[in-house]
Parts: structure tokens; C-alpha cells; sequence
């Protein structure tokens, strides 16, 4: 036997030793598997040789055995590229209410999504009187209260100071907020967890335009408020100001979509998304919170006792399974990946790990790079599915020593029916046909 | 600032600006310096925020029985009779639901203050019109949203003054988690 034949055997045998019950593989069983898999490709390829050389003998024209497309021009440039037509699920959803059909939120479709940044087009939105039509060219930006020089900023400006590029999540305190309803919801990753969103976000540090303006050592705090139709607006602590806030001019490369702030957001990296006000348009320094509506009635999370938490404004250390998950159904046993997202607002993920027997046993995903703070970062683990009904589950840990809790330990921390910042451990259930739905453990 | 001390920041924000930590506060690098002056009467114009103790409430007044008369008009096809909610939030009752198995948040029943009140419904109310109402009738109507749960008298009116000084129920119901956890949590 030489040594490419047991190496193959070696790593068969891995590949079919599970590392946690019902079939959870190493996380790196595939990638040790690569010479197994180049096997069955080369007979593949000598398969299609042998077909090819048989129809070339009858001399027939290339186009009557090659694809449709290769076989006509293609078709014409656009000016702003879009999905591929057949793509009609990769959409966001949403209720449309008569009238306010701006108002109130569209969902990512992380069930159809991979890798870590969310397309621009599909980033969520949750919106408080629809998204304004704002002139870049008549926007200023208005920095003033406890400053020795109230400043205004074009756009213009602003992009002239030095900018940055961070990957970072936006998601709203309120995402994942269906998991306290009583009996498991049988809907999607989007509808369960679709108000969270990646992207690459390219501004001007706040801290920099502060500065500039002198905040007066009374200015603990700023307010900010948006262009909208709601004067959307939050308290800040100036800390945060000062630290790694952003004025974000662009979102994936190109200027922020209207439905995310054109043309320019505040951008809190890893606080609630509420606070990261879009179409920012004024700064206050105060010194103290403002206490705004969205600051005190909402994104205020009551606990058993009739008191609130206020101001808890890091979004806590989360994850789901995107693949299987509902309406993402197993074909059949053999080899799957599982794929799923990991964040927390605390900083990196240090580690996911995934249960396939109800938490009982645990293997550890591998999250693939780069693995930023405060940032979606992807996971991913083999698995053999044998075709037995089981419960796949995963819990995610930060760099911060934060874990997600159970469903049951997150519940006991809070009123009924509060569903801000819930992140607790989720679960999928496959019955016999692969067949996946939403199940509480 | 001087050419130098700018290069130097924008440096640091190349080597530590993408994917990297936060900067701490005493790095915060140079900009140009390209803010404007703003002018006095726009900041006056776009201070419309409202702090809890009444800095920003403007001249004024208004009472429950004028209040009515406008809730009826711009508020009720929403927010139901009496603020007892509808497509739109529940205003009113709900005071002493919150520990019980089904907490009802209002305005009345779980807002601290009654400047935010204010504040709200003057930058953002009614959702198809937002700023459209006069400062008297903004008075008018929180006096009134008031005044279904006894909060204020019916003839009581409101003003720049008498506005903070108004104890909402659960005004000592929040605890601060900024910039911590309080003890026990």
C-alpha cells in the first residue's frame, strides 16, 4: 500500500470519526479530506475527455454539444450591476402598513447569504417615518451645545479629512426578539434573526470633528439626531464619542444607501443599532442624557422586578445557524457543512462550538477569517448526518469570556414579553426526511 | 495646527485605522480644521431637543380641554380613544402593570419624564405631518394624554415651568447600565 493510499484511508477514517455526538466532525476534516475529493474529480475529468473525443468524431459543429450560452453573444453592460434574475429569494422582507409604509423594519436573508458583509441592498432597515430624500449638496452637519465652536460640516468637508475602513455589524436591540414568544415560531433565520447586518464602513472619526469643535469638560454626553421624518434622535455617552465612533460617509464602497443614511450615519461599533442614527444631520453635547423616546419608552429592557435597564447599549455575544435551518432542509444523510454567523458587540469571537445532541456534547467550529471586533464573523463545521432525527445548536463565546445562556437562564433576567437583546442559544430540529424546525431546548 | 502634526495622525490612522483596536481618547488624529462657524440663529432654529429638568422647552402654554380637542383631530385615528392605543402606540393606563404577568407600557404608565413627552410629539407627531403642530398645542395635548390618568388636572395648564416639575409614575423606574452594570448584575 503506498503512502497516498493509507494517507486516503487515514483520513477516511477521520472524516467518519465524529468529534461530539451525531455525527459533528472535526473542523478541519474537510480540508485534511482535499485528496480524497481530488480523486473522484479526476475520474470525473477522464469520463468527459472520453465523451468529447467520441462526438468530435462525427463532426458535428462545437455548438450543438456545448451550453446554450456559449453559443450566442452575451448581453450588454449595465450601469449598475444587480443580482442574477433567478436570485428572487435573496430579498428583504417586510409588512407594508397603508399609512406609514416606510415605517418599521425589512429583514436580511441570512438563510440565503454567505461569507461575512451583507450586499448594500440588503441590508436591514428599521426606519421610524420612512427614508427622507436628502440633497448631499444642501446637508450640513451641525456639531454644537457645550462646544467652545459651534461648527457646521458639508459633505463636501467631510470628505476631505482623513477617513477609515472598518467591517462592523449593525443590529437592532430588538432582533431575535421573537424567541421569547411561548411556543417556537416556525419561521427563518431572516424573520428570526434578519435585523442584523455587515458591512464595510468608510467615515471620518467622530472624535476628530469634536475635537475641533472643543467639547467643554460639562459635555458628558451628546444627542444626535437624524433628518427624517422622526428626528430620529439618541443620547451618546461622550466616551463612546471618543473612542471609535464614526461619521460613515460609505457602506461596501460606495456612498450609504438612502435606506441606511445618505449621506451620512453615526456608527457605534457594537452598540444597538437604534443608537447609530442614519441621516445625521446635528450633534449636540449635553450634559446630560437627553432622555429621548427611544431612549427611555423603547430600547429599554423591563426586568421581573417593574424596573428597567437603561442605557445597556452593547449588543451581547451571539450566534445562529444559517445552514440547515427552517426551509433550509437536509437532502438525505451524508456530508454537510454546517455554516452559520457569530458577533457580539464586546469585541472578537474567540470560539463557536455546535451540538448536535441537544448540548450534551460540543464541537468547535472553525470561524473563518478575518475575525474582527464587533464585527459578523462566519463558522463553519463538517458533519455526517446519519439520517436520525437530532437538534443542532450553537453557542457562541467572545474574546471578553461572554457565552450566549440558554433560552431559559436569558428569560429569567426580564418582564414578560421583553424581547430586546435576546441571545440565547437557538435551536434547529431535523426530524427523519431532514425536514428542519424551530424548537426551544 | 501644524502640517506636521496632521501627517503624523493621518500616519496612525493608516496603521491602526482598518481592522485594528480603537485608538485610544488622547489619540484622537488631526483633521484639517474645515468645520464652519455655525451661525447663531441656525442653531437656534434646529435646537429642538428638550432635557429632563426643561432646558430647550419653549414659550407657551396649553391644558387638557384644549388638548382634546387636537387629540381628536390629529391623534385619535391612531392612538385610539383616550390613548388606548390602535395602529399606533397605547398612551394611557397600564400604571402599576409593570410587575405584574402582562406589563403594560404607556406613556403614562412608563415614561420618566414628561419633557420627553413633549419633545417626541413636537419633533415627530402626527407621523403624517410631523412638526406641523403649534408649541401650544404640543402643550395641550400632553396635558391632556396627562390628565386621562390623573397625572394632571383637567384645568391644569402646562407650560416651560410647570412641565418638568411633573412626577411621572415610574419615574424612578430605570437603572443605568452606563457606564457599567450596577452591583448584582
Amino acid at each position: 500500500m503506498d503512502s497516498d493510499t493509507k494517507r486516503l484511508r487515514r483520513v477516511a477514517a477521520e472524516l467518519d470519526e465524529p468529534v461530539a455526538a451525531n455525527g459533528l466532525l472535526h473542523r478541519r476534516a474537510f480540508l485534511r479530506g482535499g485528496i480524497a475529493f481530488t480523486g473522484f474529480a479526476a475520474a470525473a475529468v477522464t469520463a468527459h475527455d472520453a465523451a468529447a473525443q467520441a462526438a468530435a468524431a462525427t463532426g458535428e459543429k462545437l455548438s450543438a454539444r456545448t451550453l446554450m450560452t456559449q453559443a450566442v453573444m452575451g448581453g450588454p453592460f449595465t450601469a449598475y450591476g444587480q443580482p442574477a434574475r433567478y436570485e428572487r429569494d435573496a430579498v428583504r422582507e417586510f409588512t407594508v402598513n397603508q399609512l406609514t409604509p416606510g415605517t418599521g423594519s425589512s429583514r436580511t436573508p441570512h438563510h440565503v447569504l454567505e461569507g461575512m458583509i451583507t450586499p448594500s441592498g440588503l441590508h436591514f432597515q428599521r426606519n421610524h417615518n420612512g427614508v427622507p430624500d436628502i440633497e448631499p449638496n444642501q446637508h450640513q452637519l451641525l456639531i454644537h451645545g457645550l462646544v467652545k465652536r459651534p461648527l457646521t460640516f458639508t459633505l463636501d468637508s467631510l470628505s476631505r479629512y482623513p477617513m477609515e475602513s472598518h467591517i462592523r455589524f449593525v443590529e437592532c436591540a430588538g432582533n431575535n426578539g421573537g424567541f421569547n414568544a411561548a411556543e417556537p415560531r416556525q419561521a427563518d433565520v431572516q424573520a428570526m434573526h434578519g435585523l442584523l447586518s455587515s458591512s464595510e464602513w468608510t467615515g471620518v472619526r467622530l472624535a476628530v470633528l469634536l475635537d475641533e469643535a472643543g467639547v467643554d469638560p460639562k459635555g458628558k454626553w451628546i444627542l444626535a439626531e437624524g433628518g427624517d421624518g422622526a428626528s430620529m434622535s439618541r443620547s451618546v455617552p461622550i466616551e463612546k464619542c471618543m473612542d471609535d465612533a464614526v461619521i460613515a460617509l460609505y457602506q461596501n464602497g460606495e456612498r450609504i444607501r438612502p435606506e441606511q443614511g445618505y449621506p451620512m450615519r453615526l456608527l457605534l461599533p457594537g452598540f444597538e443599532g437604534n443608537m447609530n442614527v442614519k441621516w445625521l444631520h446635528r450633534i449636540q453635547v449635553t450634559p446630560t442624557p437627553t432622555f429621548t423616546k427611544d431612549e427611555t419608552s423603547k430600547y429599554t429592557e423591563l426586568m421581573p422586578n417593574g424596573k428597567a435597564r437603561q442605557f445597556m447599549f452593547q449588543q451581547p455575544v451571539n450566534s445562529f445557524i444559517t445552514k440547515p435551518s427552517y426551509q433550509i432542509n437536509l437532502q438525505g444523510p451524508g456530508y454537510y457543512e454546517i455554516s452559520g454567523l457569530a458577533w457580539s458587540g464586546a469585541g472578537k469571537i474567540a470560539k463557536v462550538e455546535i451540538s448536535a445532541d441537544e448540548g450534551k456534547s460540543w464541537a468547535q467550529a472553525a470561524l473563518v477569517d478575518p475575525v474582527l471586533p464587533m464585527a459578523v464573523t462566519r463558522f463553519r463545521l463538517p458533519w455526517k448526518w446519519s439520517g436520525q432525527p437530532l437538534t443542532l445548536v450553537s453557542r457562541a463565546t467572545d474574546e471578553k469570556k461572554n457565552v450566549q445562556p440558554t433560552r431559559s437562564q436569558w428569560l429569567k433576567l426580564y418582564a414578560p414579553n421583553q424581547g430586546y437583546k435576546f441571545n440565547g442559544i437557538t435551536a434547529w430540529a431535523a426530524d427523519g426526511t431532514g425536514q428542519i424546525r424551530h424548537v426551544y431546548i | 495646527m501644524s502640517i506636521s502634526k496632521t501627517a503624523a495622525a493621518l500616519a496612525a490612522a493608516l496603521v491602526l485605522g482598518f481592522g485594528g483596536a480603537a485608538l485610544a481618547a488622547d489619540k484622537v488624529p488631526a483633521g484639517p480644521g474645515l468645520g464652519k462657524e455655525a451661525p447663531a440663529d441656525l442653531v437656534a432654529k434646529w435646537s429642538i431637543s428638550i432635557l429632563p429638568d426643561g432646558t430647550g422647552l419653549p414659550a407657551g402654554k396649553g391644558d387638557s380641554r384644549a388638548g382634546a380637542t387636537i387629540y381628536v383631530r390629529t391623534c385619535l385615528g391612531c392612538h385610539g380613544t383616550n390613548g388606548s392605543g390602535g395602529t399606533g402606540g397605547r398612551l394611557t393606563g397600564g400604571i402599576g402593570s409593570l410587575t405584574s404577568d402582562n406589563p403594560i407600557k404607556t406613556v403614562n404608565s412608563y415614561w420618566p419624564y414628561a419633557t420627553t413627552i413633549f419633545d417626541y410629539i413636537r419633533r415627530a407627531m402626527p407621523i403624517t405631518a410631523p412638526q406641523s403642530l403649534t408649541d401650544d398645542e404640543v402643550y395641550a395635548l400632553v396635558a391632556y394624554i396627562l390628565s386621562v390618568d390623573g397625572i394632571v388636572k383637567i384645568t391644569d395648564p402646562l407650560d416651560k415651568d410647570t412641565l418638568p416639575k411633573i412626577q411621572m409614575p415610574n419615574r424612578n423606574g430605570f437603572v443605568s447600565f452606563w457606564p457599567a452594570a450596577p452591583k448584582g448584575f
